[in-house]
């Protein structure tokens, strides 16, 4: 009897697990929160205006093309987009995941029920900022934002723009800035040169097989005279309703600010990204175990810790689409019941093999470290939903001596907004710790998120109606 | 150096005797294997109630508790000035409902009951009831006032208590995990070995929550605390629109029970971060922490009998605590004759935030063979005795 394959995420990985799955004979259903399939690194237009020139915006399309032509072909794959997941649990016989399905905030949204044979997360991850003083100025935006916002509208962000930040993710946001006639006055790379020297020298796509899109963004850049800038970070936005300028310093090898080279320039845009953090809260809530670094622990067939539990992408570690691809192709393959050793999936295992040392020099490259907490002031903002400031978190952590994690959130506030962690979680963490012995482990972890994004009490409560309609 | 007074356990009823020791002058050690709330003092909600007590020591106890934390909630501010925030101590009132014909009568008795014992229950008209809480279910049975209730962050609380007993000298010793008793040849019990040093003390007092019952048994004192599982669902923050702690009737059954099923039971109330609270639930389920939609689906049905607007309400957040339970509902608090020099302070089961603060001074005036200090005046300790009659049968099968 076929297998019974859900894959939650519609990125690269999730796609790739769906086609794979598709192709082992499975029975899948795919689902993703937004409106289309493609996750982070295909984000499509608004619907009003999908056109032609999706492919041009977009890199690899036709491998997008190709993977969603198979998924939409196949009688045995349901697509359930606008559909999120908010809760997973462990019953005896498998996993139980709930979601809505709509639009959002629509009352029209309808409680669903899966419990599938074998289950594939491929969550992705979302950008990681770190906190300066004047961060939450309008004007400053992540690069992930940026991105969308210059691909979805096509209007340049702003005439001065700086991007900032670590990763070789800047370059393609970057790219498509200046694409929109943005003008980007720097890219600046905390790291320091030497590191980045022996990542770049890489080539790590290039090595991946895919035509050199590094050496492409290099081109951009060079195209462009876009100055790019390692071993800097900003650390002060300034303006009165929106960002003037910027403070940018020199940084140490651990990312701390070098007093005396403070430099002030005049932008009216800063994007700024300086990492990702994996979506993992369908994962924990599942059970499976991390790794020390905090992504989702899997072994060759990409199983995780939880029997029946497969992840791909960037959940398991940041790699790229190309990663994230080959990934998703093993788990999908291996949830449908297949075996690592079967010769369709070989491709899929070599390029794992190559994209998972470019994810480990990725990481030594690009790594945050400990010491951007010497950009901060007491006046910063840590957690902008409840706009809990350092010096006020430092004070409380001083007076109460607390050193745990969920008591310091509880009483400071940080942490506990709407967007339930997930702007400032890590960065929360790594601050706490730098001033105690706090660990960020069980439920005082920004990774647990019992509800894994705001639902309806309605919603919830109709669960308890028994003719809630319960697939498959 | 020895202290006089080891606590073991640093949650609200720890942090309590903590406070109520030094006030005395006493030299206090708090040792709890992870941090301070970090147990169920973390994981519940901060009511301080009278509403949902029928006459009895526990309602007693409740009384004297919200005596002290009139007091001790502008106390504690002054004591630690702006760094640490305030309790958040709230004279809110609550207001019992009941949505079915049957639960009315019921509710309405109750109310007369506790009015015999002192307690302010108003029995109010419908209208009256909507007057103070406008979103109420229009559909609703019955409804009683009491002024009396009161709310506190339960995590601020119990940093707090323990700031301040830090000010008049006590020490915290975290990830210290308490893995038993030093006795002297007397038997009589001189300090707290842990994982990491051993504390000598004159005294030993046993706070460890719904862990109580499992390390009791391990320091050769048994006792029956067991943990009883509840869930709290946040929402989203909204403009202020549930102002007093409502409940459903149906709660007294929830918490008088020791049915070890689910129950759940309408508890809903606003918070001054501007969230709303919606419990709750009770289950046996040891300490399994794995979430179950289904439980939540329970509360989120019986929060929309009392308050249909929640609908929209976005949920954001879920948690759970273990209530430590005791089988006849009474908290364990005082001397323990199997082992001289060791105090238990535990067994709040649904109310340990509110009867903290009482519970810390009978633990205190045993100590120091002194007396409880309540603005009410005495404190009777016996309903709470370690030895009572009603838990005969379980210390006897611990022995
Ligand atoms: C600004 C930027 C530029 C980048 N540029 C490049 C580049 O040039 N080259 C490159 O190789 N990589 C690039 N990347 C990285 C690339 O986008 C990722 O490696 C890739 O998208 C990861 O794929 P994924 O399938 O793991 O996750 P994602 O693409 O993030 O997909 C995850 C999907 O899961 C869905 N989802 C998550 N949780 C739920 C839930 N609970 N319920 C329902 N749906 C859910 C999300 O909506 C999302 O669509 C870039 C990333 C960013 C942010
Ligand atoms: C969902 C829910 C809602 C609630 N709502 C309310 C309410 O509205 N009002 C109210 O008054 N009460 C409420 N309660 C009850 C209240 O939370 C508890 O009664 C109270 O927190 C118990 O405090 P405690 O100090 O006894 O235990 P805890 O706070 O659990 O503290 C015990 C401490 O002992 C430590 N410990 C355990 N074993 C060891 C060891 N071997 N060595 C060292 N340390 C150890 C633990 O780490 C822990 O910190 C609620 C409870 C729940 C679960």
């Amino acid at each position: 009897m076929s297998r019974n394959v859900v894959v939650v995420g519609g990125g690269p990985a999730g796609l790739a697990a769906a086609k794979s799955a598709v192709d082992a004979g499975a029975r899948v259903t795919i689902i993703d929160s937004s409106d289309q399939l493609g996750g982070q690194f295909w984000r499509h237009l608004p619907p009003e205006r999908a056109g032609a020139d999706e492919a041009r915006l977009h890199h690899d399309w036709q491998t997008y093309q190709r993977l969603h032509r198979r998924l939409t072909a196949s009688p045995h794959c349901e697509i359930r987009t606008r559909t999120q997941i908010w809760a997973i649990e462990t019953t005896p016989d498998g996993v139980l995941l709930t979601g809505v399905q709509g639009a959002p905030d629509a009352r029209t949204e309808a409680p669903i029920q899966l419990h599938p044979d074998a289950l594939v997360l491929a969550t992705g991850a979302h950008d990681r900022t770190l906190p300066f003083p004047g961060w939450t100025l309008p004007g400053v935006y992540t690069a992930g934002a940026a991105q969308a916002f210059a691909k979805a509208e096509r209007v340049a962000l702003g005439r001065r723009v700086l991007v900032a930040g670590a990763g070789p993710f800047l370059l393609p946001v970057t790219e498509s800035l200046v694409k929109t006639g943005a003008k980007v006055v720097a890219v600046l790379e905390a790291n320091r040169p030497r590191n980045l020297a022996r990542w770049l020298a890489t080539a790590p796509w290039k090595l991946a097989g895919k035509a050199g899109e590094l050496t492409h963004y290099v081109g951009t850049h060079l195209r462009h005279r876009v100055p790019y800038r390692p071993g800097r970070a900003v650390v002060a936005a300034h303006g009165d309703d929106r960002v003037e300028a910027v403070t940018v310093a020199r940084v140490d090898a651990n990312w701390k600010p070098i007093p005396g080279t403070e430099k002030r320039y005049a932008v009216d845009a800063v994007c700024v990204s300086h990492g990702f953090t994996p979506r993992l809260e369908l994962a924990v809530a599942a059970g499976c175990r991390l790794t020390a670094d905090r992504f989702v622990r899997v072994d060759d067939a990409q199983q995780t810790t939880v029997r029946g539990v497969y992840a791909a992408g960037e959940i398991t570690g940041i790699g790229g689409k190309d990663a994230a691809l080959a990934e998703g192709a093993i788990a999908g393959h291996c949830a449908a019941g297949g075996d690592t050793t079967d010769a369709v999936i070989q491709p899929a295992v070599r390029r794992r093999r190559t994209m998972g040392a470019f994810s480990r020099r990725l990481d030594a490259a690009h790594g945050i470290r400990p010491g951007w907490t010497g950009w901060l002031t007491d006046d910063t903002i840590l957690c902008r939903c409840e706009e809990s400031r350092v010096g006020t978190v430092r004070r409380t952590v001083a007076a109460t001596g607390s050193v745990s994690l969920r008591s310091t959130k509880l009483t400071t506030r940080v942490g506990l907004g709407i967007c339930q962690a997930r702007i400032c979680g890590r960065n929360v963490e790594d601050y706490l710790g730098q001033l105690g012995d706090r660990v960020p482990a069980g439920d005082a972890s920004s990774d647990h998120r019992p509800i894994v994004s705001p639902v309806r009490l309605g919603d919830i409560a109709r669960l308890a109606d028994p003719d809630t309609p319960t697939t498959p | 150096m020895a202290v006089d007074v080891a606590v073991i356990g640093a949650g609200v009823v720890g942090a309590a005797c903590a406070h109520a020791l030094t006030a005395r002058g006493l030299r206090v050690a708090v040792i709890d294997r992870s941090s301070a709330a970090s147990g169920t003092s973390s994981h519940c909600e901060g009511n301080l109630l009278v509403s949902d007590k029928g006459p009895g020591p526990e309602l007693d106890l409740a009384r004297h508790s919200l005596a002290l934390w009139r007091q001790l909630a502008p106390q504690l501010a002054d004591d630690l000035g702006p760094a640490v925030p305030p309790v958040e101590f709230e004279p809110k009132g609550g207001l019992v409902v009941t949505i079915t014909a049957e639960g009315a009568q019921p509710l309405i008795d109750f109310a007369a009951q506790q009015r015999v014992a002192g307690v302010d229950a108003r029995v109010v008209s419908l209208a009256q009831a909507r007057e103070l809480e406008p979103w109420l279910n229009p559909d609703i049975t019955a409804a009683v006032y009491y002024p009396e209730d009161c709310q506190v962050q339960p995590t601020i609380a119990t940093e707090a208590l323990l700031a301040a007993a830090r000010r008049r000298g006590a020490v915290s010793y975290f990830h210290h995990e308490v893995t038993g008793l030093i006795t002297g040849k007397d038997g009589r019990v001189t300090g707290v070995r842990t994982d990491r040093a051993d504390i000598p003390a004159a005294s030993v007092v046993l706070a460890a929550g719904p862990w109580t019952g499992e390390l009791a048994t391990r320091l050769g004192a048994g006792v029956p605390v067991w943990p009883r599982r509840g869930n709290v669902l946040v929402t989203t923050r909204m403009p202020h629109s549930v102002f007093h702690k409502v409940y459903d009737g149906d709660y007294f059954g929830a918490t008088q029970s020791s049915d070890a099923a689910l129950q759940t039971a309408a508890v809903i109330e606003s918070t001054q971060a501007g969230t709303v609270l919606i419990g709750s639930s009770r289950e046996q389920v040891g300490f399994d922490n794995s979430m179950r939609v289904e439980v939540y689906a329970e509360m989120a049905k019986k929060a929309l009998r009392v308050f249909p607007f929640l609908a929209d309400a976005g949920i954001m957040r879920a948690y759970g605590g273990f209530r430590p339970f005791v089988p006849d509902h009474l908290p364990i608090i005082g001397p323990d004759a199997r082992m001289p020099g060791l105090y238990h302070a535990s067994g709040h089961e649904g109310a340990g935030i509110g009867l903290s603060v009482a519970t810390a001074e009978l633990v205190a005036a045993a100590i120091t063979a002194d007396s409880p200090r309540s603005p009410l005046g005495p404190i009777d300790p016996a309903p709470f005795a370690v030895q009572r009659p009603s838990l005969q049968a379980y210390l006897e099968e611990a022995a």
